[in-house]
């Protein structure tokens, strides 16, 4: 019965969002203020409806009710709560449900934060919001209906993957999709400022902590994915170059570009064409990545079951989202006016390079990605595009970006002096070089050209703790009053810097880990002792044991170091009852300096097991950096200059003529 | 239901194949460590077929582990790096290789970045200077006449005065 009420709840929510496509874009037409006032109540409405039918759905997933297809075919009674609740987007249609309401979270949150709007923005964002909606509730009734019954039902359900029985990919798929779904906001705006034939800062400014939530829940998505495919999937590696990773990527890198771009747009009215374009094209990206996850096109563990006429719909989908709108853009661009003219070297000067490199970092992610595809399917000839592609192009294009990066927060809007932010970068830039050049001297293994990567992240470490200290002005005034105003600082510089820290960290990590790993395969009897990176690890044993839903063979290594003891690590097999499926679970001792990692291996004929121990440097430093992105993220848009609903200021620049 | 099952089968192969526990066997492992970490080399670079986008190096595949004691053969028999990877891409085909050759097939591949960066960077100074051009035409070219002068001066003074009257 609540199933049905689900169902029931989603086919009225797609009525509501055609409603809310329709009167709303007439009213800004004709100027019909009362038309256009029904976007509000139309996007709470939506929202509502389509959270009925999401918790129906949960619903049936905690009770076990199998006589639901979707429950069965992707559940189990045994499972525990977590997963029987993570199961609901552990699947496709699930998660397309999933994907439409935060779409509608979005579009309601935009109705009831977005008061200082003008009218007919705010009814064709609306509008527009919704009509993604409307595509993507018809997508799930007419291909992927999680609400079908079986009859009769089975007893027990399938089960969901074990290797996505974890917590870290319960939380990764919610954040991923708020984060692709939340740039359906920024396509919104631009969408409905082309229609509207207007454009000017402040709709920078209200699209620029809609941008920055949506790229905060991608950076940890991302960094929660790639956490779990490290400790999960059982040889330490945390990104593959995997086209269903590059998918999630490739929107990041425009995203990040976009954040940028919104920035000059709002502080100083230029690159308007620009950042509308981008604002497209982000969103494209992610519909794009929805497209090739879905459509099965690609060959990948990501991918989702495989149904052509899925496909098909989403790329219809996809073609009219970007194509209309790309479309729009020819039409309209023209007319958008362009505003402050700037110096090269400007911070506009450095936040253009920066969309540059970002950008062309983006299309080489997507030829990467889709070449081998398009070369198929053109001339039948198969190639592979795996990660020495992507080190060999990316790696170099992020060099000069990251070079740069520290420079651009000490330059001036318009004309900047780049002796002055040179001199103020003389601390961080001397500590690089001091410790690149120990690096040379001192470590005697791994690339020539990793001291000079970990020089880079240092260098765009300590440029970020310079750009705070030089704005406190700690050195040239009291200590007490610097301190004040550090504390006293603008919360978007605050958050600038801590985000450009926590790239300094990735790249230390990535570099370190990537360099420096350290490896030993081997046999090991109960009893046998190995060193590895200056630990001592004893096999003490396999014993058995068993969980909820799954039995395991536990290996035990007591580590020591200097004699004194560190821990005791336990990986182990499992074997899942329900798919029966074996997965290994590492065993990881963490540490600043880097990870012990170890793996348990089959037990071997001639007695003792194979045993994987990896020590891995710094590796740390990727997920937190990217923590400390998403931090300084919420700092950011913790500033009551960008806070979604700040009146004051935002409505004086709204009332302010544009041209 | 037929498509249902090969799904499954689909799903379980990705996931096994995923879920590897150990891909470079102890007994695979040359005893001279040298051999060893180029064996690892050429591996990290060739593609398990049977696979998702994983090297040889990174699977446990049946198929991944001939080609890994493929490869430590041929570099037993005193093969080159670039000799092994050729036996190996001559009886597999350019699918196996991770990074594809430069070709008429990938020129375009391996060009695209170069090409878009340049790309980037020529529409970037384009649009640069027309805005800069554009902000000189609208520029006031000539100087202002005396009249004008004297009309600005006018304003100025007026606006001393007032405030502090």
């Amino acid at each position: 019965m609540i199933i049905e009420l689900g169902h029931f709840a989603l086919v009225l929510a797609l009525l509501v969002a055609i409603f809310q496509m329709v009167v709303p874009a007439y009213g800004a037409h004709v100027r019909d203020p009362r038309m256009m006032a029904v976007a509000e109540p139309a996007a709470m409405c939506q929202f509502g409806l389509l959270l009925v039918s999401f918790l129906a759905l949960m619903q049936a997933y905690v009770t076990s009710d199998f006589s639901v297809a979707n429950v069965a075919a992707n559940s189990h009674s045994t499972k525990p709560l977590l997963y029987r609740i993570s199961g609901v987007w552990g699947n496709h249609e699930g998660s397309m449900v999933l994907w439409v309401l935060i779409l509608a979270l979005f579009g309601a949150a935009v109705a009831a934060f977005g008061r200082n709007l003008p009218a007919t923005l705010k009814a064709n964002v609306l509008a527009v919001q919704s009509s993604i909606a409307v595509a993507f509730i018809l997508f799930i009734l007419l291909t992927s209906n999680p609400f079908l019954r079986i009859d009769p039902a089975p007893a027990d359900g399938n089960g969901l993957n074990p290797i996505l029985q974890d917590p870290a990919l319960a939380f990764h798929p919610p954040f991923l999709y708020a984060g692709y779904v939340g740039f359906s906001i920024a396509y919104s705006f631009a969408v409905a400022a082309l229609l509207d034939g207007r454009i000017d800062a402040a709709w920078a400014r209200w699209v620029r902590p809609w941008t920055l939530a949506a790229w905060m829940c991608l950076t940890i998505g991302i960094a929660m994915g790639s956490w779990w495919a490290y400790y999960e999937l059982g040889w330490g590696g945390w990104w593959f170059w995997d086209p269903v990773e590059n998918a999630s990527f490739m929107p990041w890198l425009a995203g990040t570009a976009l954040l940028h771009s919104a920035l000059v747009m709002e502080k100083r009215d230029a690159l308007k064409v620009w950042t509308v374009l981008l604002a497209i094209l982000t969103f494209s990206l992610s519909l794009m990545g929805t497209f090739l996850v879905r459509s099965g096109i690609l060959t990948s563990v990501h991918a989702f079951a495989v149904d052509p006429k899925r496909g098909v719909f989403v790329l219809a989908i996809m073609t009219l989202f970007t194509g209309g709108a790309l479309a729009l853009f020819a039409l309209r661009a023209r007319d958008l006016r362009q505003g402050g003219i700037f110096a090269p070297i400007s911070r506009e000067g450095s936040l253009v390079l920066n969309n540059i490199l970002l950008t062309v970092a983006c299309a080489t992610v997507f030829v990467g990605t889709l070449y081998p595809l398009v070369l198929e399917s053109l001339t039948g000839d198969k190639i592979s595009v795996g990660p020495p592609y992507f080190d060999w192009t990316f790696g170099p294009l992020m060099v000069p970006l990251l070079i740069v990066l520290p420079f651009g927060p000490f330059l001036a809007w318009k004309r900047g002096d780049a002796y002055a932010a040179a001199q103020r970068l003389a601390f961080a830039a001397v500590l690089a070089l001091v410790l690149m050049a120990m690096g040379w001297a001192f470590i005697h293994r791994g690339p020539a050209l990793a001291p000079f990567g970990l020089a880079l992240g240092v260098f765009v470490m300590a440029g970020s703790i310079s750009d705070l200290a030089w704005r406190a002005r700690f050195g040239s005034v009291p200590f007490a009053e610097a301190w004040r105003r550090l504390v006293g600082l603008p919360r978007s510089a605050i958050g600038t810097a801590l985000a450009h820290f926590g790239v300094g960290m990735l790249v230390i990590g990535v570099v370190a880990t990537s360099a420096y790993r350290e490896e030993r395969i081997l046999v090991m009897k109960p009893g046998e002792e190995v060193r590895v990176a200056g630990y001592n690890l004893t096999f003490r044993g396999v014993a058995p044991a068993s969980g909820p839903n799954y039995r395991e063979e536990v290996g035990v290594f007591d580590v020591t170091r200097g004699g004194a003891p560190v821990a005791r690590l336990e990986p182990s097999r499992r074997t899942y009852d329900m798919p029966p499926m074996p997965t290994t679970e590492s065993g990881i001792h963490p540490g600043w300096r880097g990870d012990l990692y170890v793996v348990l291996g089959d037990a071997q004929t001639a007695g003792g097991y194979a045993v994987r121990i990896y020590f891995n440097p710094f590796v740390r430093f990727i997920w937190l950096g990217a923590l400390v992105m998403f931090i300084a993220g919420g700092i950011s848009l913790s500033d009551r200059r960008l806070r979604v609903g700040a009146p004051g200021r935002a409505r004086r620049i709204a009332v302010a003529p544009a041209e | 239901m037929r498509r249902r099952a090969s799904i499954t089968a689909f799903v379980m192969l990705a996931v096994m194949s995923a879920t590897s526990a150990l891909a470079v066997e102890p007994d695979e492992i040359l005893p001279d460590p040298a051999m060893e970490a180029r064996a690892r080399e050429i591996s990290a670079g060739l593609r398990c077929l049977v696979c998702q986008n994983q090297s040889i190096d990174d699977s446990n595949a049946p198929l991944a582990r001939d080609l890994r004691l493929l490869v430590r053969e041929r570099l037993q028999a005193g093969d080159t790096n670039a000799q092994v990877v050729q036996f190996v891409e001559d009886r597999y085909g350019e699918f196996v290789l991770l990074s594809p050759p430069l070709s008429w097939r990938t020129v375009l591949l391996w060009a695209a970045p170069l090409f878009a960066l340049i790309l980037a960077v020529w529409i970037s100074v384009r649009a640069w200077s027309r805005r800069q051009s554009q902000a000189v035409a609208t520029a006031p070219a000539a100087p202002l006449s005396p009249e004008e002068e004297k009309k600005l001066r006018e304003i100025l003074s007026a606006g001393d005065e007032k405030p502090s009257a």
